[in-house]
């Protein structure tokens, strides 16, 4: 085989495989993400979907109950209605009063029941926030 | 006084740099007043950003609460050696450190090429002073951002740096990861020069390689910090979330890695000269961007720095690197084209070729994963957000085909093997490998995850192969000047100290991802409740809650547990605690009241047994509702006990509440009434601290049975090592370094690659007939180098 069709082919492998690899990409980030909401945005929620929830965790909500953690989260404006959550698994040390998380899970019954180790808390604010 | 001065010195630095920039481009056309002129002022305002890092230091020091950076970063109770460190955990202070580096780094590059590359130092020079002096711009001009900025009156305490971030590997972390960054600035710089004086040649590769693996190496260190910190401070024992700010750092290491690899190909061989160029600008905006989105808050991440004023200067600036060099790299195109062919891929070229398409891949992906939110919501019109089974998706079958291909490179010598040398080479790391997988697929249940089974297969591989580079290297050097292997082996890597220097990088890197596959995929994690005396089996191991603990100072409050671990008849002690901490400084509600130990950050002490084998991490998480009421009730008790009312009062309230009173008449006398309340106080909280041991509360523990996980920071660590050892100068580098032409320069390079091929033939990774051929090729481009001469 001629080396300028040789190196056509292997240009023509090349790009076909990124390409393939930028379908996946797209394809599998589209099904597998979960959408971001705020407690105002998941109030009236179907159940068996599931959602990223994002918020502050209301100062004074925590309750512990056995393994379960008990809290509620409010919109990161604050403001607007709580949204009462249920949650087992790794607490981060940062998660307190007033924090943002994010957390996965679905809505049953008004109540946010997050997935077994998803809780992310936000590290608290090493540079200064623009409050 | 001292902070006017500062605002001063860091608006004299700004001209400065200014002038460089302006300078060197008056004298782009070989006037050499000008680019002297240039080069001189570039130190000069290197010199000044020092002075206005030592003020800035002085007054974290002497706890100067005028500065406002002090005030919000540090507290007269911050420790000595976190008040140093607590500028760059500040917004303008990482700024200053920013352009604080990248003045001594560009000084360090000028000063190196003082007598080179006269066309393309001008340009470069003012690539450099310009982003200079954009930082420092942005300090005085961005708002908000000044670190001299003051408070008038001055407070007489500060904030204090949050507990969580008071940890050794959280200080250096930061200036590790900015160092990495910055460092990328001067191969863009030369780069940029290379490109608009069309010396398309390998000279500023040579001129900069240094500092790409100088980044390369801070930011791989900044990145291995960490994953050490989140692993032993965050109390949830994963190392890597795929967070953002992770991502971020992470993309530039892995385009840099590519870079570090085909500008080899570049010099060597003359080609890939565009894909080097579109590399060096990838890394260098992605360097901006992780500065970036440390900085916007645009993307939802654990990081939460907050929004701030620069974030749309530095995308401004992200989007002219991006703009310029693209329209220069297509302007270039011409110029940048290469008449030779990789010749076989069979070749080591071949394999860098593909090393840096699968780097390029993986980053990609994880680009994609990063920015989601913000092209879900461009499409869609809702943010959503990719977790870490879709990184882990991508990134791993990625990582498994790098890590082959790391053993393979190094086994190939350049232009083309032949296939009975390749048969050779290829042989016992082939044979290893292969046995490897067959004891581990009989003797292990490791084939219930194929991918780790894979890397394992390919990083042993990888080992093997390099092992046998090592000996085959010594060995060669033995049978030239004989003396034992030993010498032989210390003698061939300290005179090639940039290829094995490279392989030794190789080696780290395979048993680092050796250590996150084994951790990853067969780690045991539980969580359980205990009560004292209690005991869980994990994995095998008994574990035994023995007795709750304790403490109690000002500072805060320690329940902590003594567990016994035990297996096949052998245990050890672990001792996980968790603090909570009083808002300290000038943030805290007056610290007054007991229950306010339990307002403030927490965080873990783990319990960890590392060892070769595996990990035995332990967190704990008190159950505290006890000690919370036994506060409020000691709380109510003081506020009674003060007001010196209520029945029953005991004799030393009554003392306090003659105090109280006698302050409340004579203010003079306050102080030593709240350090007496103080002190009670504090006395109260060790009753209710003894008992909690007394009682002994249930607490919930994680245990995590973590195997191999040791070899990654050892990987990382050797992986460091590595790249030390590649980037310390050798005699011929000296000389090249010294070198005052660029001619010289080239011979140096010349000579370099005909010893190379010597050490391959040697080592028998070439033929006979490919190594004539080669030395031949090799001795006739030396030859022409030196008629130019």
């Amino acid at each position: 085989m001629d080396p300028q069709r040789k190196r056509k082919i292997r240009l023509v492998v090349a790009l076909s495989v990124a390409v393939l690899l930028a379908a996946a990409l797209v394809y599998t980030s589209f099904s597998a993400a979960s959408e971001a909401k705020e407690p105002s945005q998941l109030l009236g929620a179907a159940p068996g979907t599931s959602y990223d929830l994002t918020g502050k965790v209301v100062p004074g909500s925590i309750r512990h109950a056995g393994q379960e953690l008990r809290f509620r989260v409010v919109d990161r404006e604050g403001g607007g209605p709580t949204l009462p959550v249920t949650y087992s698994g790794t607490v981060p040390d940062p998660f307190r009063g007033g924090r943002e998380i994010v957390l996965t899970g679905e809505v049953e019954h008004g109540t946010f029941i997050g997935e077994r180790d998803t809780l992310v808390t936000k590290c608290p604010s090493k540079f200064t926030t623009s409050e | 006084m001292t902070a006017s001065l500062g605002s001063a010195v860091l608006a004299l630095a700004f001209l400065t740099m200014a002038f460089a920039a302006v300078a060197a481009l008056i004298g782009r056309k070989g006037d050499e007043r000008w680019v002297l002129a240039s080069r001189r002022a570039v130190y000069g305002a290197c010199g000044l950003l020092t002075v206005c890092v030592v003020l800035i230091e002085i007054a974290f020091a002497s706890d100067d609460f005028s500065f406002n950076i002090v005030q919000q970063h540090s507290s007269i109770e911050t420790p000595a050696f976190y008040k140093l460190a607590a500028m760059w955990s500040s917004q303008e202070g990482s700024l200053l450190l920013w352009a604080w580096v990248l003045s001594i780094a560009s000084s360090l590059a000028l000063y190196a090429t003082r007598n080179r590359l006269r066309e393309i130092v001008p340009y470069a020079t003012a690539v450099m002073a310009g982003i200079a002096s954009f930082f420092t711009g942005l300090m005085l001009f961005a708002g908000g951002v000044n670190p001299f900025a003051e408070l008038s009156p001055a407070p007489a305490d500060g904030i204090g740096l949050n507990p969580l971030l008071q940890h050794p590997s959280m200080m250096i972390h930061p200036p590790m990861l900015y160092s990495g960054y910055v460092a990328f600035t001067i191969p863009f710089a030369f780069a940029i020069g290379a490109l608009i004086t069309r010396r398309l040649d390998a000279s500023w590769i040579r001129a900069t390689r240094r500092f790409a693996l100088i980044a390369w190496a801070f930011l791989g260190f900044g990145l291995l910090l960490g994953a050490r910190w989140s692993y032993t401070e965050l109390g949830w024992g994963g190392y890597w979330a795929w967070d953002p700010v992770e991502n971020a750092a992470l993309m530039p290491w892995l385009i840099g890695t590519a870079f570090l690899h085909s500008v080899m190909v570049q010099e060597k061989r003359g080609m890939l000269k565009v894909w080097n160029a579109c590399l060096i600008v990838a890394t260098f905006s992605l360097a901006l961007l992780g500065t970036f989105l440390v900085r916007s808050g645009v993307l939802q991440s654990i990081h939460a720095f907050g929004n701030s004023t620069v974030g749309p200067y530095i995308l401004g600036l992200i989007a002219v690197v991006l703009i310029g060099s693209t329209a220069l790299i297509v302007s270039r195109l011409d110029d940048l084209r290469s008449p030779k062919r990789i010749d076989s891929l069979a070749s080591r070229e071949a394999v860098f070729v593909v090393n840096n398409l699968l780097l390029v891949a993986l980053c990609a992906a994880i680009f994609w994963g990063t920015f989601f939110p913000l092209i879900s919501e461009f499409f869609t019109g809702t943010k959503s957000s990719l977790a870490a089974p879709w990184f882990d998706r991508y990134t791993t079958p990625l990582a498994i085909l790098l890590v082959l291909f790391t053993g393979i490179g190094p086994l190939l010598a350049w232009r083309r093997v032949s296939w009975s040398t390749a048969k050779r080479v290829f042989l016992v790391p082939t044979l290893v490998a292969a046995g490897m997988g067959v004891v581990l697929a009989l003797l292990t249940d490791v084939t219930h995850r194929p991918w780790a089974f894979a890397l394992f297969v390919f990083a042993t591989f990888a080992l093997v192969g390099l092992a046998q580079e090592f000996w085959r290297g010594a060995a060669a050097r033995r049978s030239l000047k004989g003396g034992s292997m030993p010498a032989a082996l210390v003698g061939v890597v300290s005179r090639n100290r940039r290829r094995y220097g490279g392989y030794i990088v190789h080696m780290g890197i395979a048993v680092l991802l050796i250590g996150i596959a084994a951790s990853s995929s067969f780690q045991t994690n539980r969580d359980v409740d205990l009560r004292p005396g209690e005991s869980a089996a994990i994995d095998g191991y008994k574990v035994t809650y023995k007795r709750a603990t304790a403490s109690v100072d000002r500072l805060a409050f320690t329940a902590g547990a003594v567990l016994l671990v035990e297996k096949d008849g052998k245990s050890f002690t672990l001792h996980p605690d968790r603090r909570f901490y009083r808002p300290t400084g000038a943030g805290g509600d007056s610290g007054g009241t007991i229950s306010n130990y339990f307002g403030g950050e927490s965080d873990s002490d783990i319990g960890l047994k590392a060892g070769v084998l595996r990990d035995f991490w332990t967190a704990i998480q008190p159950s505290i509702t006890g000690v919370q009421g036994a506060a409020r009730a000691a709380d109510r008790g003081f506020k009674a006990c003060v007001l010196g009312e209520g029945p029953g009062v005991p004799p030393q309230c009554r003392a306090v509440a003659a105090m109280m009173r006698a302050a409340a008449a004579n203010p003079r006398l306050m102080p030593a009434a709240l350090a007496q309340i103080e002190t009670l106080q504090l006395a109260t909280a060790k009753q209710i601290a003894d008992r909690y041991v007394a009682e002994g509360a249930p607490a919930t523990f994680r245990v995590i049975v973590n195997p191999l996980v040791t070899w990654m920071w050892i990987g990382g660590l050797i992986a460091l090592a590595g790249a030390l050892i590649g980037l310390w100068p050798s005699r011929s580098t000296r000389r090249a370094l010294a070198a005052d032409s660029e001619l010289e320069a080239q011979k140096e390079a010349k000579y370099r690659e005909i010893r190379d091929a010597e050490l391959d033939h040697a080592a028998g990774k070439l033929s006979d007939e490919d190594f004539a051929l080669l030395d031949a090729e090799l001795r006739n481009e030396a030859v022409e180098i030196l008629d130019r001469g």
